[in-house]
């Protein structure tokens, strides 16, 4: 049986209006899980229920952890007057049963219509008295109709600067570096967490979901994990020296103000996804810690090249297919570009014409034979089609798990990647990015073509060594 | 199990069940708890002098309390997630931002199985307006009606039905007058639910406005008769195949299954099942409405059913063929109750003695905190405490308090259909044939709730939250809790197994009498599971003290 057996190559239709396997979701999961990485911290959803209960739905089942969120619980009278009434009782009761340190609100598409001014109650809920000693509300505006998921993760990061850093006076602390690392993994954060420090640095991380969303089990479930930056780390992110942001769509906002508000100079660059990506990142590293790159980073390095030297035959001119989110779609073309593969199809869901110039860089002259497609109706059911449409297909699919449909139906290998994977572990425990994470995906790739090869070869060609 | 289980007969321990009940309440500020106080009850049955027993009153579907971490979703989720999506061929367009289309797209386990490839099955895909600031601000109907065109000339579908989110009712966007135009347009059925997510306070609005449209545009358009004994199946929505035992059974029983509302199921089915003799209403809260209307509207009585649970299943058989009243058809239900049933109590041989006296809670929905308890009985495990997220006082008292309950506001604007007796297709015989039955006794439109079933003093809580739900398993340590995603890891976090009885983690299908073996075998393997007991690491003092004990993590409070 075939499961998408709707979608046919020859189907000319043009869509403007209807999107069908969107390749995003809404902006407001975002910055579900953008707060999830503060310490302490219980993210509200201020809009009807249904919303806070789809976000956290889909966090868990990627993590197989508790995500835990508080919202508003609009009915149809609060959608008419206000939900004000609704965020002060909301207030009030987060603050008596679950005590977090901070409460996080976003936005949905309903208090936005409606023009529900989040700081003004927040206001009123001081004025009530309802905000403990030593507590705070912070919040961002994320309309689901504007932009995917990445924004609103990229709008409540940001929120934490506008919120909570600031400068002392004093004078910049040399070693002391911001990294905003951007919509990844728990693993991820880590690990550019321990690069940093490699390199002799300090890094001051937020968002950091590492120690939250991969917490052990230990028989007791702690409502707030010992991970999470801490109020006081991003306060102090005022004083840094230096801003790095990894991934213009979700980090740039958050470095751009953390420059306005406490003149930290900043640098934005790709998410340090495969060789040439992490490179940029030590280089970046290397500039301020006054110019030295220890051992260990050079020999993490250099096993990157020496698989991508080894197995170069099995990847040279494979083509994939990628979708997700334009941060990260940029690295993995760069990476597969890096082994002579070539990705053929890249879609994201996520609107900004930023990104066909960005992939236009890291396509080089492999652009002419690919196709980029972003915004409203590039969506899953367009990248199908196009796979469809291609005499060769591709060689592999990279990309989440909705991917599984489309790599049954054609029976090309599936490497899930980014957000979210519904059907398999690992990925909030195994990083992808720096050279640790370029060697995982490295294996992955290795893993799916060389199963792929061992399926289909005939039983004289069986090989024993690969 | 435990020696002091809170809901025990005797009264020391009846203290106890208050007492619990107190200190959950007493975490809440002043206003929180007067309304939390209605929704968290002791199951106390008072019997008067001639026997009938009386149950302690709830309070639900009411609203949710801002910020206390809800179960609950909202009413998108109950009409498009829950009622419409199982249909393998209408595509349901969400009309709204992408995130309500992408969160319901393919995460409810409801299979189906289409007969061919050639056959429609629009169930892998995910259908969006994804409505954008200009949609917001300009409106967004011409976007709607281009996309349903969009839809048609690509998928050619049968039907194509419109979900509204949140912001589609307050900008006004009449999504009833698109579908209506484009209906005429396309000549193909279109139809749109106002089922925007600030609607009624959980999923259940969403479900009365799915049977209400379900009803008015889909059901009563094809006249074919049916065979002798022919049935729906309402509220059965094939969750890890449910319904393919269920199907299976009745058909090897001679049974016609007309429609299935909605697991499995398909437009004609829907079309076509006024025509079925006979209601058989599965999950009471999603669909009573349509067994409501169908009987006024045709005549076909209906009568709650169980599959869930082999005893639940074989009593559920034996109702059926007892309406119809056939030697043929009775026979044929023995035999398979017979055929099936050694398999049954094999099974309970071997996983009754491993399960037995361990306790249960459950929290789900608005059925399942029910229907499973019917499960555990067969394990010979208790259920301590349950309730549901979204159903309403005659799912937990029966549906003899129908007449005391009142709408409050926030429900007051869910549509009532009215409905009358169809001129042309009313079938008095039907009607005669179940007043008949009533008159000897028959029991119809019979449901007696959850509280009724459950153990003298056991706590039962309407719409529980994650606050209640922590210290219900804190201080009465049950040896499984049921649930959902959401609350299923922060559970076993506290060392206790949580079994999801949604998605069944994947599993099932639990339905019947083979899917009442295949529940055994889980619920073995979770409560009896090696990992509860080496959670404590062997330097630490409590492991050492708890080293010899059994397999599973019993910690007696």
């Amino acid at each position: 049986m075939t499961l998408l057996r709707h979608t046919s190559a020859d189907q000319d239709v043009q869509r403007e209006a209807l999107t069908v396997n969107p390749a995003k979701t809404c902006q407001p999961i975002g910055a579900m899980y953008a707060a999830l990485g503060l310490h302490r911290c219980l993210p509200h959803s201020h809009g009807s229920q249904g919303c806070c209960a789809y976000h956290r739905s889909t966090l868990s089942r990627h993590y197989k952890e508790p995500a835990m969120a508080g919202t508003s619980s609009f009915t149809e009278g609060s959608s008419v007057f206000g939900g004000q009434a609704n965020l002060l009782a909301a207030i009030e009761n987060i603050f008596t049963v679950y005590n977090p340190d901070v409460i996080a609100v976003h936005t949905t598409c309903l208090s936005e219509t409606i023009g529900d001014d989040v700081p003004q109650i927040v206001e009123a809920a001081i004025d009530k008295g309802l905000l403990p000693e030593g507590k705070m509300v912070i919040h961002a505006n994320t309309p689901s109709y504007v932009g995917s998921h990445t924004t609103g993760f990229a709008t409540m990061t940001k929120a934490m600067v506008d919120y909570i850093a600031q400068s002392s006076g004093a004078e910049k602390i040399r070693d002391q570096v911001n990294l905003i690392p951007g919509w990844v993994e728990p693993a991820d954060m880590s690990e550019l967490k321990r690069l940093v420090k490699l390199m002799g640095l300090d890094p001051v991380t937020f968002p950091d979901t590492s120690g939250v969303l991969d917490s052990p089990q230990t028989g007791i479930h702690e409502m707030f994990p010992a991970g999470g930056a801490t109020v006081d780390s991003i306060r102090s992110a005022g004083d840094s020296c230096h801003t790095i942001a990894l991934g213009p769509i979700c980090s740039g906002p958050a470095a751009k103000a953390l420059f306005a508000k406490c003149q930290i100079p900043q640098t934005t660059m790709p998410l340090p996804i495969g060789l040439k990506a992490t490179d940029r990142f030590i280089m970046k590293l290397r500039e301020i810690n006054g110019g030295f790159v220890p051992d260990e980073i050079m020999t993490e390095r250099g096993r990157v090249l020496d698989l991508m030297t080894d197995m170069h035959q099995y990847f040279y001119g494979k083509t994939a297919a990628l979708w997700g989110d334009p941060d990260q779609l940029v690295s993995l073309a760069e990476l597969l570009i890096t082994l002579d593969m070539i990705p053929k199809f890249v879609v994201t869901g996520t609107p900004g014409k930023k990104f066909y110039k960005r992939m236009g860089e890291v396509l080089g002259d492999h652009a002419q034979g690919c196709k980029v497609d972003q915004g409203s109706c590039a969506d899953m059911f367009q990248l199908h089609q196009w796979i469809k449409s291609d005499p060769d297909k591709v060689d592999l699919l990279i990309g989440n798990t909705y991917g599984k449909y489309i790599a049954r139906d054609e029976d090309i290998p599936l490497i899930r990647h980014g957000f979210p994977i519904l059907d398999r572990i690992g990925h909030q425990h195994f990083a992808t990015v720096g050279y640790r994470g370029a060697t995982r995906i490295l294996e992955q790739i290795l893993d799916a073509f060389l199963d792929r090869q061992d399926r289909d070869a005939p039983e004289s060609g069986f090989e024993l060594v690969m | 199990m435990s020696e002091h289980s809170p809901f025990d007969d005797d009264s020391e321990v009846a203290v106890t069940s208050e007492s619990l009940r107190d200190d959950l309440l007493d975490a809440y500020p002043k206003k929180t708890r007067r309304k939390r106080e209605k929704q968290v009850v002791v199951n106390h049955k008072q019997a008067d002098e001639s026997g009938l027993v009386s149950l302690p009153v709830i309070g639900a579907n009411t609203r949710t309390i801002p910020g206390v971490i809800t179960q609950r979703g909202c009413s998108y989720a109950g009409c498009k997630g829950v009622i419409l999506g199982p249909t393998r061929d209408i595509v349901n367009i969400t009309h709204g931002p992408i995130g309500c289309g992408f969160y319901s797209w393919l995460t409810r386990r409801n299979q189906t199985l289409a007969p061919t490839d050639e056959h429609d099955n629009f169930m892998p895909y995910c259908f969006s307006t994804d409505m954008q600031d200009e949609n917001i601000i300009f409106g967004g109907e011409k976007k709607l009606a281009k996309a349903i065109e969009e839809a048609y000339e690509l998928f050619k579908p049968k039907a194509i039905a419109v979900f509204s989110t949140c912001p589609v009712g307050l900008i006004g966007d009449d999504v009833h007058q698109v579908a209506a135009e484009m209906k005429e347009k396309l000549g193909i059925n279109v139809f749109g639910f106002s089922c925007e997510g600030y609607k009624g306070v959980s999923q259940s609005a969403g479900h009365h406005i799915a049977n209400n449209q379900i009803f008015k545009h889909v059901v009563g358009e094809d006249n074919t008769k049916r065979g002798k004994w022919s049935i729906n199946l309402l509220g059965e929505y094939n969750i890890g195949g449910d319904a393919f035992l269920i199907e299976d059974l009745l058909q090897r029983c001679g049974i016609d299954l007309v429609a299935t509302f909605s697991g499995n199921s398909t437009y004609d089915q829907f079309a076509n099942s006024h025509m079925a003799q006979l209601n058989c209403v599965m999950c009471h809260r999603s669909i009573n409405y349509v067994a409501d209307m169908m009987e006024k509207k045709y005549g076909p009585p209906w009568i709650k059913v169980n599959f869930i649970g082999a005893k639940a299943t074989a009593k559920s058989l034996r109702k059926i063929a007892e309406y119809f009243d056939d030697q043929e058809l009775t026979e044929k239900v023995e035999a398979v109750i017979s055929e099936e049933y050694p398999a049954v109590f094999e099974a309970q041989e071997i996983y009754k003695p491993r399960c037995e006296g361990k306790r249960a809670m459950l929290f789900v929905g608005g059925s399942r905190a029910h229907h499973y308890q019917e499960l555990f009985a067969e394990l010979g495990m208790k259920t301590i405490a349950a309730g549901y997220e979204f159903a309403h006082r005659d799912d937990y008292e029966g549906r003899d308090v129908l007449p005391d309950i009142k709408v409050d506001a926030d429900s007051r604007n869910i549509e009532e259909l009215h409905v009358d007796a169809d001129p042309d297709h009313y079938r008095g015989n039907d009607r005669a044939k179940a007043i008949e039955r009533e008159r000897a006794g028959y029991k119809f439109k019979e449901y007696d709730g959850l509280m009724a079933d459950m153990p003298e003093k056991a706590l039962v809580i309407d719409d529980i939250n994650h606050h209640e739900s922590e210290e219900l398993i804190r201080r009465m340590k049950p040896d499984l809790f049921c649930a959902g995603i959401k609350e299923k890891y922060a559970v076993q976090k506290m060392g206790v197994p949580c079994k999801q009885l949604h998605s069944y983690d994947y599993g099932g299908p639990y339905a019947g009498f083979q899917g009442a073996i295949n529940f055994y075998k889980e619920i073995d393997r979770m409560v009896n599971a090696k990992v509860w007991s080496m959670i404590q690491p062997p330097w630490s003092d409590e492991a050492k003290q708890n080293a010899p004990s059994s397999s599973s993590i019993r910690r007696d409070g």
